[in-house]
């Protein structure tokens, strides 16, 4: 490829490769992010292709229109095979079941029953992607595009428009004009602050200092969430142009990418995307002909949560141990090696492109007063379909939790949704029709955070939650500042307590009292949010708590110092289940008869309770 | 100069000041533990903390390291500032229960015991030690060794300290004495660590680490018998 040097190059070879591809030709995508990766995906494309040769469909089917792509988000069925123009969509596909999607559905256009997706209420059967319940309220700009590209090909990225945006901003706007379009759209950072991002550029172009810096933060640290794993993997290309723009605008020649350590494919993917921008001359001297220069580092993460904070992660990209710096000058005016520097969230680069694209006027008519445009939420927990969304700011909870993300399984019910990360807060059922947009989660003592959603159902216990949380937050603390480190120590440990019914009636005011001077005493924003969980569980779920600390009982079952297992007579059939799988024997009794469990040996590990069919387990 | 309100008085302070700096000129008292003037910021202990109204945005700040700035109104001692405080100190104690730099502070705030379990580890992770060695004496000899709680000063690997010169400047410097220095017979031990002490050529008293000296003549370009006799016999 040599390089595309001019606007009119780039369209041209845009006509080029669209041309070369039939609209009404079959294209067979294949998830290859890495949820669907772990479960054989790879495997599956492998033989897909194999096939389509021996059934001798090479003609019907070329190889490029085979497409191993980033993940669309249903990651609860996958590995997932959808087949264009009809947008048949397989779930739960393995490779056995490849001959007769190859034979019926490619070569016949046949449906195979099995694997379509059937409505666990209705029975319903959906064929079409687009009409499943799951993707049906969401609004995929920035996901959507992960069907129809193959992560790896930047062809695939421009034939659907790629670099348009980009070429749009050097050729028609002034990078004033570009910052104007950005804080016009009212985009606000998608890592957790939500500072509007086109004031941050704005700062940071007159800001004084030279170089300046671009960054990309694609450290994503929160547990469970794989946003910007999903984005960089499956569509590199669209953070890589949000980024050019944004270096554009501020003036920048220098940008990074600081991706998380545990996220190989993100940096393969991404290593690559930048080698063929490279090749096509979007990135490098003289990009596209106008005379703006900008190149982009990739470099690995620190591997630890902390690391994402800005003045640790600029600590880690300068060869320093990835520690907060305790400043009060903006990273605009002094940010990376003390120069003007803009991090963005890797959501936030790839909103970007759509807004040169789209205009500031279209981008925020979607959303809310305060939150404008998509959110990308990681939906995870005690949740029917398990998977990344992407929803217009101003849905509502309940939305998510039961149209798209159907529901709590197992006929139990729903106790809170967990939002904004480990430090974020729980919120209770009667909140679920709050529109979720960053303030009003605030409002709710949670916080929109990077977009991690945890359900929680009635077995969930909220001390034992907010105590998990906690944990989580004591090991992830550098340990530089006092509140942080010591005071989260010491909030778990009394958390440990009244778990283990050893809670006093004092405990709650003292943690009230700690959570906030934790709050407000600590250095950065892990120690000044890490309190968030035990705050939000004792406003919503204060009962729970009393119920450990007063009657020393634990309400979900969940807190084994408080619980006791039993065996119900009227239900027992003596099936001996519970018995066979006991690592302890404490379940004991005679096949047909009545089992009992004894409370002295019983180690509560449950398994009994799991195990049971008929409903004899009891937990009081 | 800039003129600020602490505490409800009108205060002038050269531009680029601390507040905490600010503050002690004002004969207004700070608590603080991890701020030396030798080094630079850091804002670790959290002791020094105080309320700011700028612009009508109220928010707690590390004094030892936001400055002064036209028309600031800072509170040293609001509630939200002394809980703060409260809860560090009995935060510190439960490491150090009984230093009496500590039991001062704690004293001062009205702190009679922590609430909390003593654990004692002694160090209080200011950090002054690490600093100095690197900041001041330009040698880096200790450093931080885990993190969150297991966080410690260190040698590496826990061993004899290679670039330490035995300066004693982490010993000196540390505010609740945890770093343990002697000297007996021409040896002084820092950091588990001998380290034979230069004989003055004149009085015969022995006044400085061998290494100390040497890294000196290294550091000046000093020529060799320099230092071969104490302060009082040069
Ligand atoms: C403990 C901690 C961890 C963080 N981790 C991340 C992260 O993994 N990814 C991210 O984009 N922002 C993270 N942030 C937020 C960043 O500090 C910063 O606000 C963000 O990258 C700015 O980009 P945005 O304005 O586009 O959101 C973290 C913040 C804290 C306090
Ligand atoms: S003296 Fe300011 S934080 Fe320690």
């Amino acid at each position: 490829m040599k390089k595309i040097k001019t606007l009119e190059e780039l369209e041209q070879f845009r006509k080029e490769i669209q041309a070369q591809r039939d609209p009404k030709k079959t294209v067979i995508s294949i998830c290859a992010g890495t949820g669907c990766l772990a479960l054989g995906s790879k495997k599956i494309a492998g033989a897909i292709k194999e096939e389509i040769q021996s059934q001798g469909l090479s003609l019907k089917v070329e190889l490029s229109a085979i497409k191993e792509t980033g993940c669309p988000g249903f990651c609860e069925r996958g590995p997932i095979v959808v087949i264009y123009p009809e947008g048949t969509c397989y779930l739960g596909v393995t490779v056995e079941d490849v001959p007769e999607i190859v034979s019926k559905t490619i070569a016949n256009n046949e449906i195979i029953e099995r694997l379509v997706y059937k409505d666990p209420d209705t029975k319903e059967r959906v064929v079409k992607d687009s009409e499943i319940p799951f993707y049906k309220k969401q609004q995929r700009y920035l996901l959507g595009k992960n069907n129809f590209i193959d992560s790896k090909s930047i062809e695939d990225y421009i034939r659907l428009g790629g670099y348009s945006a980009l070429a749009k901003a050097l050729s028609a706007m002034k990078p004033d004009e570009v910052i104007q379009e950005v804080i016009d759209a009212d985009l606000r950072g998608r890592g957790g602050g939500g500072f509007p991002a086109g004031w941050k550029w704005h700062s940071t172009r007159n800001a004084e200092g030279d170089p300046k810096y671009v960054i990309c933060n694609a450290d994503e640290g929160d547990p469970g969430a794989f946003m910007d794993r999903a984005l960089l993997e499956g569509n590199p290309h669209s953070v890589l142009e949000g980024m050019i723009i944004g270096a554009y605008a501020i003036g920048s020649r220098d940008g990074y990418i600081y991706v998380r350590n545990e996220y190989p494919l993100a940096v393969t993917n991404a290593t690559l995307a930048l080698d063929q921008a490279r090749e096509f001359g979007l990135l490098g001297e003289n990009i596209l002909g106008s005379g703006f220069g900008f190149d982009i580092k990739i470099m690995r993460g620190g591997g630890a949560f902390v690391c994402g904070e800005s003045s640790a992660l600029f600590a880690s990209l300068e060869g320093r141990s990835g520690e907060p710096r305790a400043k009060y000058i903006h990273a605009t005016d002094k940010g990376l090696w003390d120069k003007p520097t803009s991090l963005n969230n890797v959501e936030t680069w790839a909103n970007v492109p759509l807004i040169i694209n789209k205009g500031a006027k279209w981008y925020n008519g979607i959303g809310t007063e305060g939150s404008k445009g998509t959110k990308i939420f990681s939906l995870v927990g005690k949740i029917s379909n398990t998977g990344l969304v992407e929803v217009p700011m101003g849905i509502t909870l309940r939305e998510i939790i039961y149209d798209i993300g159907g529901g709590v399984p197992g006929g139990k019910k729903f106790k809170a949704v967990q939002t904004g990360g480990p430090s974020g807060g729980c919120i209770p059922a009667k909140h679920l029709d709050t529109p979720v947009d960053f303030d009003e989660l605030t409002k709710l003592g949670s916080m929109m955070g990077s977009g991690g959603m945890i359900v929680m159902d009635e077995n969930n216990c909220m001390v034992d939650v907010a105590n998990y949380f906690l944990k989580f937050l004591e090991e992830e603390s550098c340990g530089k500042c006092t509140p942080c480190r010591e005071g989260i120590l010491q909030m778990r440990k009394i958390l440990d307590l009244i778990t283990s019914g050893e809670g006093k009636e004092e405990d709650l005011d003292t943690l009230e009292w700690m959570g906030q001077a934790i709050i407000d005493g600590s250095l950065c924003a892990l120690g000044g949010s890490a309190p968030n969980p035990v705050i939000t569980t004792m406003r919503y779920f204060r009962d729970e708590y009393e119920a450990h600390i007063r009657d020393k009982k634990c309400p979900a079952g969940v807190c084994k110092a408080l619980i006791k297992f039993s065996i119900d007579p009227e239900n027992c059939t003596g099936c001996h289940l519970c018995a066979r799988i006991c690592p302890v024997e404490a379940a004991t009794g005679e096949k047909k008869e009545i089992h009992t469990i004894d409370d002295d040996i019983c180690i509560k590990c449950r398994a009994c309770y799991e195990v049971c069919k008929f409903d004899a387990i009891k937990i009081m | 100069m800039v003129t600020l309100t602490m505490d409800g008085r009108k205060i002038e302070a050269p531009e680029g000041a601390t507040l905490l700096k600010a503050a002690n000129s004002a004969n207004i008292e700070i608590p603080q533990l991890c701020s030396n003037e030798e080094l630079e910021h850091y804002g670790a202990c959290r002791l020094c903390v105080v309320e700011i109204t700028h612009k009508n945005r109220t928010r707690i700040v590390a004094s030892c390291i936001y400055e002064v700035a036209e028309g600031l109104e800072v509170n040293t001692r609001s509630e939200r500032v002394l809980n703060v405080r409260k809860l560090v100190i009995e935060l510190l104690l439960a490491r150090n229960p009984r230093h009496p730099s500590l039991l001062k502070i704690a004293e001062d705030l009205g702190v009679k015991k922590s609430r909390f379990e003593a654990e004692i580890k002694g160090c209080i992770l200011c950090g002054q030690c690490i600093r100095t060695c690197r900041e001041v004496v330009g040698v880096s000899a200790i450093g931080y060794e885990g993190r969150g709680i297991n966080k410690r000063v260190a040698t590496p690997f826990e061993e004899s300290p290679p670039d330490c010169i035995a300066c004693g400047s982490c010993h000196f410097v540390c505010p609740v004495d945890v770093i343990p220095m002697k000297e007996k017979d021409g040896v002084r031990n820092i950091w588990k660590t001998d380290f034979p002490l230069q004989k003055c050529e004149s009085c015969g008293r022995y006044f400085a680490p061998v290494k100390q000296l040497e890294y000196f003549r290294e550091q000046y370009n000093l020529p060799p018998e320099q230092f071969s006799k104490c302060t009082h016999c040069r």
